[in-house]
Formats: structure tokens, C-alpha cells, sequence
């Protein structure tokens, strides 16, 4: 999302799920169905209408990060509206564990399948779209990840915070990567040890583990903005 | 002298391509010949990059667009979207099409870079540079080098040396005649600059406002 110049609409598409998990609450479901239910609905809603429309990406975060918090905060029952916006790893259990290592896997296999493809639509769409790439259905296939990322997401750091750990591990390696190869090492450590550290931290000082996460996650960004490649 | 005509390796009738009801390009027909350099010039706004991008097969059109069965097209884009900050060195860039290393170094030196012992250290430096840091003229080679990777039959190129200074405009136009002369290609190419155009050129296809 950072190096397509998309990281708003990953944050957007996180605070989608709030209404998802809503709905996953309210019909005794698991919250991470119904959150992955509504980032498919907006995942398809925001690829159609930059594809078929001349709208521009900002107005769309703007339009869908409102009215999905406007609906998420109508629908979720107030005991569990915390939980949702911030997120709770005590409520994580085994069949939530597994439905990660499921997804984290599909999306790694995935990403490795398109990521020439992408890299190059990222380069120039024209350039790809000339070599026969499908860069409509590259686009929406990378949205649709982006979406799984989240869902997986939403109920360790909240629909507030999730976008974050979608931008930050990838702005930071971005300030010291010299290639792209360095750049996908650097975003997954910073993404593992942010986690990591993160909810050591929070479990040492007894505080939330999402914000002490993100908040991790924000010192390797500071860290390599100093180190930054001039 | 040769009086067998060359054959024709692009035919394009009566083409024309609009937008909502804007008409960019109207009743537009012209073909060119096997191993020919075609210049296409024309006001801005004429529809220039236009005709590539239909040429390229990424607009939809009316009329008819035939290239011949052996077609290989190497496109060089105006511009790239990529930034200084996109962390994708040249050779990273290069393997996105030809996975052979080999192939990469053969287009590299066919551009110009490893040619030369003195320059050896820049040209690697080069190769692991980020792109988006590349001089203009530098990312114009490169973007050549890309096309030619492939065996293409047909280079499109689109102002090929738009924001390049001079130095790097003369030896991107001496690539170009070397490149005419060593292989076999067809080449189109956008141009603003007359003497190019009398200079390189076998025929040229002038756009006008005029539809």
C-alpha cells in the first residue's frame, strides 16, 4: 500500500470491518467473519469504483472511513465497542490462531504469485498493461489481500489501530532499503519484532497490548527516519 | 537498388478513438514498412501518446489496427510513476521481464552501460541505483534496455528523450542509430525535434488538431 501510494486506503479499509464486527456480534458469530464479510463488500466497492469511475482515491477513504465508523459505532453493542476499536489479545483463542497461520500463509503464497506483476504496475500501469498484465484484476486480487490482512488483524489491535501495522512496518523500511528485496526483509521485521515487543511491553507495564504494538512500531519508524538512505 | 517493397509490419484504417465524446484521433490510416523508422509528430494534444496507447492495445477503438503475426512490441514509456523513495534498483527493474542475467547484461551493454573499462564502476553503480534516482537521461537507456529485453521486433518510443539534456539527448539519438543499424527493428517514436526527425526518420505520420 505505501509503495502504490495507497496507505489511506489501507487504513480506510481497516476501520471498515467495524460494522462487520458489529454484525458478527450482534448474531453470535465470530467477530473476524464478520469483519472479513465487510472488508470484501468495501474491498469491491473501492476497486469497481476506481476502476470504473474518476473519482479519486482520497474522496473514497474519506467517504468509506466515515460511514463505516458512523455505522460500526450505531451498531456495536457499547460493553464490546472498546474491544473493537482497540482490540483485546485476551480474547484471541485457538480457532482464531488458526484462521491466522491459514490467512498469513494464503497471503504470503498469494503475494508471491503477483508481485512482479504489481511491482510493475507500480512502476508504470501502461508498461505492464503492455506485457499483457491484467492490472484491474492484479489490483483488485492486492485489495483483496490488503482486506485479509486486516480481518486477521482486527481483533489483536482494533479497527483503529490495524491500519497502522499495515503502513508503519513499510514506511520504516522503506527509509533504509536499498532494494526491494531489503525492503520485504526490513517491513517483516519491523512488523515481527513490533508485535513481538510490543506485547511484551504491554504485558510488563499491564496496558493495552494494541496501542503498545503500534506505538513499538512507531520507534523503528523514528529509528530508521534518522538512519534514513540520503 | 532493392526493388522489392519491404513488407508492411503495422496497418492501421480508418482508425479513430474517442473519450465519452471528446474525438482524439478520427480517420486515421497509414502503415509501416518492415525495419522502418517512423516519427510521429504533432501538436501537444494531438493524440499522440494516444495512438500509442491504442496501438499498444490498452484503448479501445474503432476502425483497424493489423500487425503483422511476428509482432514483439518493446515499449518505452514517456514517463515512469515511480519516485526516488520506491526502493527498486535498476537490475531489480530489469528482472521484472527477463529472468536471465545474462540477457539483462547483453541489453545493458547493446545501451551502452559495461561498454567501456573507464566507465565500468559508474555503469555498476548504476545497475544498483534505485530507479527513481537514475538521471534522465540514464532512466531513458535503461527504459531502452527493458524494451529490448525479449528479442523485440518493434519499438514503440514515446518522447523518448523528454527532460534528458543534450549530452544524454546525443547519446540516446546514437543508440538509436546504432540500434537501426545492428538490429533488426521497427521503430516508431514521438518526437517534438525537427532535426531528429529529418535525421532518423524514413517517413513521418504528422497528428493534427484537425477532427
Amino acid at each position: 500500500m505505501v509503495l502504490k501510494r495507497m496507505s489511506l486506503v489501507g487504513d480506510a479499509l481497516s476501520h471498515v470491518a467495524l460494522p462487520g464486527i458489529a454484525v458478527g456480534l450482534m448474531f453470535g458469530i465470530n467477530p473476524m467473519l464478520g469483519a472479513l464479510a465487510a472488508l470484501l463488500i468495501a474491498t469491491f466497492g473501492i476497486w469497481y469504483l476506481s476502476e470504473h469511475s474518476e473519482i479519486y482515491p482520497e474522496a473514497l477513504v474519506g467517504v468509506f472511513f466515515t460511514a463505516s465508523l458512523s455505522l460500526g459505532l450505531l451498531l456495536t453493542p457499547e460493553p464490546e465497542l472498546l474491544e473493537a476499536l482497540f482490540g483485546n489479545i485476551d480474547k484471541i483463542g485457538i480457532t482464531d490462531g488458526i484462521f491466522t497461520v491459514i490467512g498469513a500463509a494464503i497471503i504470503f503464497a498469494v503475494t508471491f504469485l503477483i508481485s512482479k506483476k504489481l511491482l510493475l504496475g507500480i512502476v508504470s500501469e501502461d508498461l505492464a498493461k503492455s506485457q499483457g498484465v491484467k492490472m484491474a484484476k492484479i489490483n483488485l486480487i492486492y485489495l483483496l489481500l490488503v482486506a485479509l490482512v486486516v480481518a486477521l488483524g482486527v481483533k489483536f489491535l482494533g479497527t483503529l489501530l490495524t491500519g497502522a501495522m499495515v503502513i508503519i512496518p513499510a514506511v520504516a523500511a522503506k527509509n533504509i532499503a536499498k532494494s526491494i528485496k531489503s525492503f520485504q526483509i526490513f517491513a517483516s521485521f519491523v512488523g515481527i519484532i513490533s508485535a513481538v515487543a510490543g506485547i511484551m511491553i504491554a504485558r510488563y507495564f499491564a496496558i493495552p497490548s494494541g496501542p503498545a504494538v503500534v506505538l513499538t512500531g512507531v520507534f523503528f519508524f523514528v529509528v530508521s527516519y534518522v538512519f534514513k538512505r540520503k | 537498388m532493392n526493388l522489392m517493397e519491404k513488407p508492411s509490419i503495422l496497418k492501421v484504417d480508418n482508425l479513430k478513438v474517442k473519450f465519452n465524446d471528446h474525438v482524439i484521433l478520427d480517420d486515421l490510416s497509414f502503415d509501416v514498412k518492415r525495419d522502418d523508422t517512423l516519427a510521429v509528430v504533432g501538436p501537444n494534444g494531438a493524440g499522440k501518446t494516444v495512438l500509442f496507447r491504442t496501438l499498444l492495445g490498452l484503448i479501445s477503438y474503432e476502425g483497424k489496427i493489423e500487425w503483422a503475426n511476428d509482432v514483439k512490441i518493446g515499449y518505452v514509456p514517456q514517463k515512469l510513476a515511480v519516485g526516488t523513495d520506491i526502493p527498486l534498483t535498476v537490475m531489480e527493474f530489469l528482472k521484472l521481464k527477463e529472468k536471465d542475467t545474462k540477457k539483462i547484461m547483453e541489453a545493458l551493454t547493446l545501451v551502452g552501460f559495461r561498454e567501456k573499462a573507464e566507465h565500468i564502476h559508474h555503469d555498476i553503480r548504476v545497475i544498483k541505483t534505485r530507479l527513481g534516482s537514475l538521471s534522465g537521461g540514464e532512466l531513458q537507456r535503461i527504459l531502452m534496455a527493458y524494451a529490448l529485453l525479449g528479442d523485440p521486433n518493434v519499438l514503440l518510443l514515446d518522447e523518448p528523450t523528454a527532460g534528458v539534456d543534450i549530452k544524454g539527448e546525443e547519446t540516446f539519438y546514437n543508440l538509436f542509430k546504432r540500434l537501426k543499424k545492428e538490429a533488426d527493428l521497427t521503430i516508431i517514436f514521438i518526437t517534438h525535434d525537427r532535426e531528429v526527425v529529418e535525421v532518423h526518420a524514413d517517413s513521418v505520420l504528422k497528428l493534427t488538431h484537425e477532427h
